[in-house]
C-alpha cells in the first residue's frame, strides 16, 4: 500500500513538472512577453527596464530555472493589472470557486444518480428512454446560453433567486464560505445549476451504462437465482459496484466542473478564480494565467491521487493488486 | 402422486433478434425424480443452459418462455407469480454456474453472499445463526478453515474454492433441486473430479435431486442416473445413464460418444462429427441432425414425433440398431 | 447467421438505427440543419452581412413585425436591424464549417498518430499515449482558452485551438481498434502475402477503424461547434467579421435585460437543435455501430 502511494505520488509530480514545462514555453516562448508588459506607446528606455526588471535579457533556460523557483515558493510574480502577487490574488478567488464546484457536484449526484438507476434497470421502458434522450439534451445544451435563460427566467421575470455575485458569507473552521448562509445559497442555486447540467447528463449516462453492464453479470444471475428481492439485489449489488467508475469519473470530473466554471462564472459574475482568469487573458496579465493554471495542474493532480486511493478503498479487488505492485 | 420433482413438458423458449426468432428450446419434455441425477448434455447452444434457466424464470430479455409448462412438485412455475418464484428460488431450486470467477460478487464478501441467501427466505434467523449455517456449510463441501473463509473477498479465493463456495450456497437451505449449469466447465481437470464429487456427495446426504448440465458425456457417465441428449433445442434422446452410455440410438448420441477422449482405442484417432452445427435460425420442419448423420433417409426432412422406442425417449427415424452399429 | 438477401450489412445498419425512433427523427433534422446552412443565401429574405440590404431604423423589431424592405422579421431583428432568421442561418454556415474543418483535420492528424502509436509500439507508443492521456484529462475549455489567449483571436487560431483539443480523441480511439485489429487473421494474411507494412497500416487497418471513428467525429464535431460558440461568447474566438452562433448569441446578450429575448435566444436555439441532432445521431451510431453491444 505504501510502495502504492509513493509511486502515485512520484507520477503526480512528474505530470506537475511536465506541465509546468509547457504552460512556461506556452505562454513565454510562444506569446511576446514584451508586447503584454509594457504599454503600446511605451519608449525604448522603457521597454529595456520591462525586460531588465522581469528578467528577459536572460537565456530562457535561465528564465526557466528562475520560473521552476517561483513554482517551489508559490511565487508566480505580480500581477500587471492589480500588482499583487498572482497567487495570492487566485487563493483569494479559490473558496467560492470551490463552493460553486462542489454545489454542482452535489447537484448532479442527487439528480442524476437515481435518474441512472432507473434508466439502466429498465432499458427498455419509455421513462427510460426519455431519461436518455434530456441526458443527450443536457449534453447538447450550450453552458453560457442556458445561463443567460436561467438569469432571464429565474432573476428577471420571475425575480425568485438573484443573478449576480456570490451571497453572504460566514467564517467556517477559518474559510470564508456562503455554503452556510440562506443569502448564499440562494445565490448559489443558480450559477450551480448551470455548472451542474452537463454533469448531470454525465452521470446519468454513466450510472445507466454502469448499471447494465452489471445486471447481466453472472452474479447478479447468481443472486437472482439465491431468492433475493430485486431491491436488494440492486442495493447491495448492483449499487456498490456502480459507485466504483462513479466515484472515478466524478472525482476527475470536479478538476473539469472547476475549469468550466470559467464559463459559469463569467455569466453570474461569480468571483470566483474562473472569472479572474477571463479576465487577465483579456487583459493578457500574464502571471495570473500562470498561476491560475499551475494551480488547477496541482489541483487535478491532487483528485487524481484522492480518487485513486478512493477507488482502492471501494474495491477490494484493486487493494489487492495494489498491495503487490 | 407422483415421484417427480420437476416436470417439464413441451417447454418452448425462444430469443427474439433482429435476424427472427431464434428457438432456443424447442419442445423439451423431462422429468427428474426426487434424489435423482439428471445430466442434461449437448453441445454450446445446444440449449441445455436456456433449459436450466427457464425452468427458474431467469432467462434474459429478449428470450422468453414461448410455451409448455414446467411442473415443480406439481406447481406450474411458469403461472406463478415472480413473488412466489422468488421464494423457490434458491430455497426450494438453487443454481450453480459455470464460471466462479463471474458468481461470486467481486465487491462483497463471501459471509454476505452466503448469509442473504439464508436470510432472503427466512428473515427471523438471525445474523450469527445464518453465519452458523454458512461455516457449517462451507466446511461440508470441504473447504478448510471455514470460519476465515467466510471473511474474504472472492478474489483471495482460487477458482476451485469458490465453486465450492457456490455449491455450498446452493445448498444452505437444503432446497429439492439443483440445478448446476456447467459447474466444472471453467476448472482444472483435477479441480474438476473433486468439485463433481462433492457435488455428488452434496445430494447423496442431502437427498437432493440435480440436472447438471454439460456438454461433456464423459463427465456426467460416473454421476448421472439419467441422461438427456439435446441437440439444437431440440431433445433428441433419454434414457437411463446405463442406456445411454452402453447403448446410445440416436445417431448424434452414439457420435457424441464415440468422440469421448478415451473411449476410443490407443493410438486411433478421435473421433470426429463431420459437418457443423446448423443455424437454429434456418431450421425447419427437418431433424436437426440430418445435415450430419449417417443414417439420413428421405423421412428426416420431418422431425420425428416424440416418440418411447426401445424403452426410452428417442426422436429418430433410424436410430441405431446394436450396440456396435 | 444465415446471410438473408434483406440482410445485407447496409440494410441491417439501417433497420438497426430506425429502431429508435428519436434517432431518426434527429438523423433528419440533422440534414435539414445542414440544407438550410448550405443554401442560406437562396432561403434567407436578406444578406444580413450587405449593408446595402439592411437598415438600422429596423432595429430590434420583435418577431412578426415587418421590415422596411417589406419582408417579415419571422424571428424579429438584432440591434443592427439585421433578420435574426437570416442572420441565424449564415451563423450557421460558419459555426458548422468551423466545426466540421477542425473535426477533418483532427481526424487527420489523430488517426496518423494513432496508427503510428498502435504498429510502432514499444516506446514510442508508450510516449504517444502518455500525451494523449495528459491532453485529455485536461479540460478542452481550458486547453483552448490558452491557446487562444497565446496565439491571439482570428479563424485559423480558433481552428488550431480545437484541433488541439480534438486530436486525442481520435488517436486513442485508432490505436485501441488497430491494436484489436492488428491481431486479426487478416493482418497476419496481408503480411504473409508480402505486402508492406505501410500498405497494410493504411489500406488493411485504417479501414477497419472506420465505425468507432465515425462515432467519434460525429459527437466531437458537436463538441467542437459548442466550444466555438463558447469561446467565440466569452470574446476569445472567432472576431466580429465572422459572426458564428456564438457571437450572435454575445451580441444579443446586452438586450437580454430589457426584455428583447429574441436577439440572443434564437440563435442559442439554433445552436442547442445542431447539437443536440448530432449527439443523437452520434449517439444511435454508437449503439449500432458498436459490434460489442449489438445482439
Amino acid at each position: 500500500m505504501l510502495a502504492f502511494f509513493i509511486r502515485r505520488v512520484g507520477q503526480s509530480l512528474f505530470v506537475i513538472i511536465t506541465m509546468a514545462t509547457l504552460v512556461f514555453f506556452g505562454v513565454n516562448v510562444v506569446g511576446d512577453p514584451v508586447a503584454m508588459l509594457v504599454a503600446p506607446d511605451a519608449d525604448q528606455a522603457e521597454i529595456e527596464r520591462v525586460i531588465r526588471d522581469f528578467g528577459l535579457d536572460k537565456p530562457i533556460i535561465q528564465q526557466f530555472g528562475l520560473f521552476l523557483k517561483g513554482l517551489t515558493r508559490g511565487d508566480f510574480g505580480n500581477s500587471f493589472i492589480f500588482g499583487e502577487p498572482a497567487i495570492e490574488l487566485i487563493l483569494d478567488r479559490l473558496p467560492a470557486t470551490l463552493e460553486l464546484a462542489i454545489g454542482a457536484l452535489l447537484l448532479s449526484i442527487v439528480i442524476g444518480l437515481p435518474l441512472g438507476l432507473v434508466a439502466g434497470l429498465f432499458p427498455d421502458h419509455w421513462g427510460s428512454k426519455t431519461i436518455m434522450a434530456l441526458s443527450i439534451f443536457g449534453f447538447s445544451l450550450p453552458t453560457f446560453w442556458v445561463g443567460i435563460l436561467l438569469i432571464m427566467t429565474f432573476s428577471v421575470s420571475l425575480g425568485w433567486l438573484p443573478s449576480t455575485g456570490r451571497g453572504d458569507t460566514v467564517s467556517v473552521l477559518g474559510l470564508e464560505t456562503s455554503l452556510f448562509t440562506l443569502d448564499g445559497l440562494t445565490h448559489l442555486a443558480l450559477p450551480a445549476l448551470n455548472l451542474a447540467l452537463l454533469k448531470i447528463s454525465l452521470v446519468i449516462r454513466l450510472t445507466r451504462a454502469s448499471v447494465r453492464e452489471t445486471m447481466q453479470q453472472d452474479y447478479i444471475k447468481f443472486a437472482r437465482a439465491k431468492g433475493l428481492s430485486e431491491f436488494r439485489i440492486v442495493r447491495v449489488h448492483v449499487l456498490k459496484l456502480v459507485l466504483i467508475p462513479i466515484v472515478t469519473v466524478l472525482g476527475l470530473e470536479f478538476g473539469n466542473l472547476i475549469a468550466f466554471s470559467v464559463v459559469t462564472e463569467s455569466i453570474f459574475a461569480w468571483p470566483g478564480m474562473g472569472k479572474l482568469l477571463i479576465e487577465a487573458v483579456l487583459q493578457l496579465d500574464r502571471p495570473i494565467i500562470v498561476a491560475y493554471l499551475m494551480l488547477i495542474v496541482v489541483v487535478f493532480v491532487t483528485i487524481n491521487l484522492i480518487v485513486d486511493l478512493t477507488y482502492t478503498a471501494l474495491d477490494p479487488r484493486v487493494r489487492l493488486g495494489g498491495e503487490k505492485a | 402422486m407422483s415421484n417427480h420433482v420437476l416436470a417439464i413438458n413441451d417447454l418452448r423458449t425462444v430469443f427474439e433478434t433482429h435476424a427472427g426468432p431464434i428457438k432456443a428450446v424447442d419442445g423439451v419434455s423431462l422429468t427428474v425424480e426426487r434424489g435423482q441425477v439428471l445430466g442434461l448434455v449437448g453441445e454450446s447452444g445446444s440449449g441445455k443452459s436456456v433449459t436450466g434457466y427457464s425452468i427458474l424464470g431467469l432467462v434474459d430479455a429478449p428470450g422468453k418462455v414461448a410455451d409448455g409448462n414446467i411442473l415443480f412438485k406439481g406447481e406450474d412455475l411458469r403461472n406463478a407469480t415472480p413473488q412466489r418464484l422468488r421464494r423457490i428460488r434458491g430455497k426450494e431450486i438453487a443454481m450453480i454456474f459455470q464460471d466462479p470467477m463471474m458468481t461470486l460478487n467481486p465487491v462483497l464478501r463471501i459471509d454476505t453472499q452466503m448469509i442473504e441467501a439464508v436470510q432472503a427466505h427466512t428473515t427471523s434467523v438471525s445474523r450469527t445463526e445464518a453465519l452458523e449455517r454458512a461455516e457449517e456449510a462451507l466446511a461440508e463441501v470441504g473447504i478448510p478453515s471455514p470460519k476465515e473463509r467466510l471473511y474474504s473477498y472472492p478474489h483471495e479465493l482460487s477458482g476451485g474454492m469458490r465453486q465450492r463456495v457456490a455449491i455450498a450456497t446452493a445448498f444452505i437451505n437444503k432446497p429439492d433441486l439443483i440445478i448446476a449449469d456447467e459447474p466444472t466447465t471453467a476448472l482444472d481437470v483435477t479441480i474438476q473430479s473433486q468439485i463433481l464429487s462433492v457435488a455428488q456427495k452434496m445430494c447423496e446426504t442431502h437427498g437432493t435431486a440435480m440436472i447438471w448440465i454439460t456438454h461433456d458425456l464423459g463427465v456426467v457417465a460416473g454421476l448421472a442416473d439419467k441422461i438427456a441428449v439435446m441437440y439444437c433445442g431440440r431433445l433428441v434422446e433419454m434414457g437411463t445413464a446405463d442406456q445411454i452410455i452402453t447403448d446410445p440410438r440416436h445417431p448424434y448420441t452414439h457420435g457424441l460418444l464415440k468422440s469421448v477422449p478415451g473411449t476410443h482405442k490407443e493410438g486411433e484417432r478421435l473421433y470426429q462429427i463431420p459437418g457443423m452445427t446448423p443455424s437454429i435460425l434456418a431450421l425447419g420442419e427437418e431433424c436437426a441432425y440430418s445435415a450430419r448423420c449417417s443414417k439420413r433417409s428421405a423421412k428426416c426432412a420431418h422431425a420425428p414425433k416424440r416418440e418411447v422406442v426401445f424403452d426410452r425417449y428417442l426422436r429418430c427415424h433410424n436410430p441405431m440398431g446394436t450396440t456396435h452399429d | 447467421m444465415i446471410a438473408k438477401s434483406l440482410n445485407s450489412p447496409l440494410a441491417l445498419f439501417l433497420r438497426r438505427f430506425s429502431d429508435n425512433n428519436v434517432a431518426v427523427f434527429a438523423a433528419l433534422g440533422l440534414i435539414v440543419i445542414i440544407a438550410l446552412a448550405i443554401f442560406a443565401p437562396w432561403i434567407t429574405p436578406q444578406n444580413p452581412y450587405d449593408l446595402a440590404q439592411v437598415d438600422i431604423l429596423d432595429a430590434r423589431l420583435p418577431p412578426g413585425e415587418e421590415a422596411f424592405a417589406g419582408f417579415t422579421f419571422i424571428l424579429g431583428s438584432d440591434g443592427a436591424g439585421r433578420d435574426v432568421f437570416s442572420a441565424i442561418l449564415y451563423g450557421l454556415r460558419i459555426s458548422l464549417s468551423v466545426g466540421v474543418a477542425s473535426g477533418l483535420i483532427a481526424m487527420a492528424i489523430g488517426t496518423f498518430i494513432g496508427l503510428i502509436a498502435a504498429f510502432a509500439g514499444g516506446r514510442t507508443d508508450a510516449i504517444i499515449m502518455r500525451i494523449v492521456d495528459l491532453q485529455l484529462s485536461f479540460p478542452a475549455i481550458l486547453v483552448a482558452l490558452m491557446l487562444v489567449a497565446v496565439l491571439g483571436k482570428g479563424v485559423d487560431k480558433v481552428l488550431i485551438a480545437l484541433v488541439v483539443v480534438q486530436w486525442a480523441y481520435y488517436a486513442r480511439t485508432v490505436r485501441g481498434t488497430a491494436l484489436s485489429e492488428r491481431k486479426k487473421e487478416y493482418v497476419e494474411a496481408a503480411q504473409n502475402l508480402g505486402l508492406s507494412a505501410k500498405r497494410v497500416l493504411f489500406f488493411h487497418v485504417a479501414p477497419n477503424c472506420l465505425s468507432p471513428l465515425i462515432v467519434v467525429a460525429t459527437i466531437q464535431t458537436a463538441h467542437a461547434i459548442a466550444l466555438e460558440a463558447t469561446l467565440s461568447f466569452l470574446g476569445l474566438g472567432l472576431p466580429q467579421t465572422e459572426p458564428s452562433l456564438g457571437i450572435l448569441i454575445a451580441n444579443g446578450y446586452e438586450y437580454m435585460v430589457s426584455g428583447k429575448y429574441w436577439i440572443s435566444v434564437f440563435p442559442g436555439l439554433a445552436l442547442l437543435c445542431t447539437v443536440f441532432c448530432i449527439n443523437l445521431t452520434g449517439d444511435q451510431l454508437r449503439d449500432v455501430l458498436n459490434p460489442r453491444l449489438s445482439k
